[in-house]
């Protein structure tokens, strides 16, 4: 059993690897600005809670 | 006296190759204590399927259903125990590290860039959707790989499932080497900081939440995956659910583990296993996990020409879905260079991430071809 080979297919399906990075570097990116305002929205109830 | 030797005339040459297999994968487990709990019922379920006319699995023009092709139907083709398997590995994992210092999830996406380069070199000789199954080899992270070669139709499904375990057993020989190759003495030995932030209880519940709605949302391909491993260890962290947690972690993590193995096995027959694709695969599934590594230390060099504070960019190597394996390796290298380097809470934090992105990753390659 042979395979066949089309190297064209390497280069039209760069277009996925170039969306698929920037896509999960999005969602990370979003993953962990909502993280960070999530901690500091928390210490903030904290703060407020040992203030009262 | 026919009935005795019968079948025994039906042996074939490609049977003993694959019991050698099967044989090899025991081994492995046994001796080299590599992913025993999956290589050794793959290694003896690679035996009992290739038995000639094996009643493990549906014979081809049999009315009889075999075992192992019914477990199959039911647990794997609808990828049943993958996603249940994701609520016990959910359950297990500890997201701390990676709270107190989220930035360190950017290098956990770096590190799927295998995924998506072997894809592109994959699909040199596959159809798209094989190529995309084999790609995701390369996160290391074997329900993942199940889910997407299932639901993108793969026939290479026992090639690639086995070759996901192996290469998550092999983290200690494949990454060492390639940290090394890319990163230089001084780089290894940078010192990283550690402020062991305290994370609330609360920040810890809703983090879960928060990844499945934005992950959900991109890739709903992928809420499954995502949203399975989230409920895992949003059961680990709300605090009032101990025994459902310890139960999912352990009782039923071991019990899919027990089928999942054995099931994956009916998809090891020699006349799918032994043919130039799966060397092939093999050989792809290698390039996505090294690139991956070389993606994740990369990124972390990149990261270095911009920032007063360096990062040591071994941590970059952990991106990937082994956990703990890839962040101890990481640790131990550190420790290696320069013993009083402990770089462990930084390793373990990208792991972590690693394990996310590669659902993620997963879960867009889902939504690009289906």
């Amino acid at each position: 059993m042979f395979l066949a080979v089309n190297p064209g297919n390497f280069v039209s399906n760069l277009y996925y690897m170039g969306v698929g990075m920037l896509a999960i570097f999005v969602v990370i990116g979003v993953i962990i600005l909502a993280t960070v305002a999530l901690d500091r929205g928390m210490k903030a109830v904290e703060k407020k809670k040992e203030d009262k | 006296m026919e009935i005795l030797y019968e079948n025994l005339l039906q042996m074939d040459w490609k049977y003993l190759v694959m019991w050698a297999i099967g044989g090899l994968l025991i081994y492995l487990a046994i001796k080299k204590d590599m992913e025993p709990t999956l290589l050794l019922p793959i290694g003896f379920g690679t035996i009992l399927v290739n038995i000639p006319n094996s009643g493990a699995i549906t014979q081809a023009g049999s009315e009889e259903a075999g075992a192992l092709t019914t477990l199959f139907d039911m647990g794997i083709a609808n990828e049943l125990f993958p996603l249940i398997l994701f609520i016990g590995i959910g359950a297990m994992i500890d997201f701390g590290p990676l709270l107190s210092n989220p930035k360190l999830m950017i290098f956990g996406a770096a590190a799927q860039f295998g995924i998506f380069f072997t894809l592109c070199l994959a699909s040199i000789f596959f159809d798209i959707n094989d190529a995309a199954s084999i790609a995701i080899i390369g996160a290391a992270d074997g329900p993942t790989a199940i889910v997407v070669a299932n639901k993108l139709n793969s026939q290479y499904l026992g090639p690639i499932m086995v070759a996901a375990y192996s290469y998550m057993a092999l983290v200690p020989i494949i990454q060492p080497p390639v940290i090394k190759l890319l990163t230089t003495k001084k780089e290894r030995m940078i010192r990283m900081d550690y402020e062991g932030k305290e994370v609330s209880k609360t920040t810890k519940i809703l983090f879960p939440i928060i990844i499945t709605i934005v992950a959900g949302i991109v890739a709903p391909s992928s809420v499954s995956l995502i949203g399975f491993l989230m409920f895992g260890n949003l059961i680990r962290e709300c605090g009032v659910l101990n025994s459902l947690s310890e139960t999912a972690q352990k009782v039923l993590a071991n019990l899919i583990t027990i089928f999942l193995g054995i099931t994956i096995a009916s998809q090891m027959t020699a006349d799918k296993f032994l043919n130039p694709s799966t060397l092939l695969i093999l050989g792809l599934g290698l390039f996505a996990f090294i690139f991956d590594t070389a993606g994740g230390v990369l990124f972390a060099k990149f990261l270095n020409l911009f920032m007063k504070k360096k990062i040591n960019p071994m941590i970059g190597a952990a991106g990937i879905s082994a956990f703990p394996m890839s962040g101890r390796i990481v640790h131990k290298m550190g420790l290696k260079e320069d013993p009083q380097n402990f770089l462990l809470m930084h390793s373990i934090g990208v792991n972590v991430s690693g394990q996310i992105a590669s659902v993620i990753a997963g879960g867009l390659i889902l939504n690009f071809f289906m």
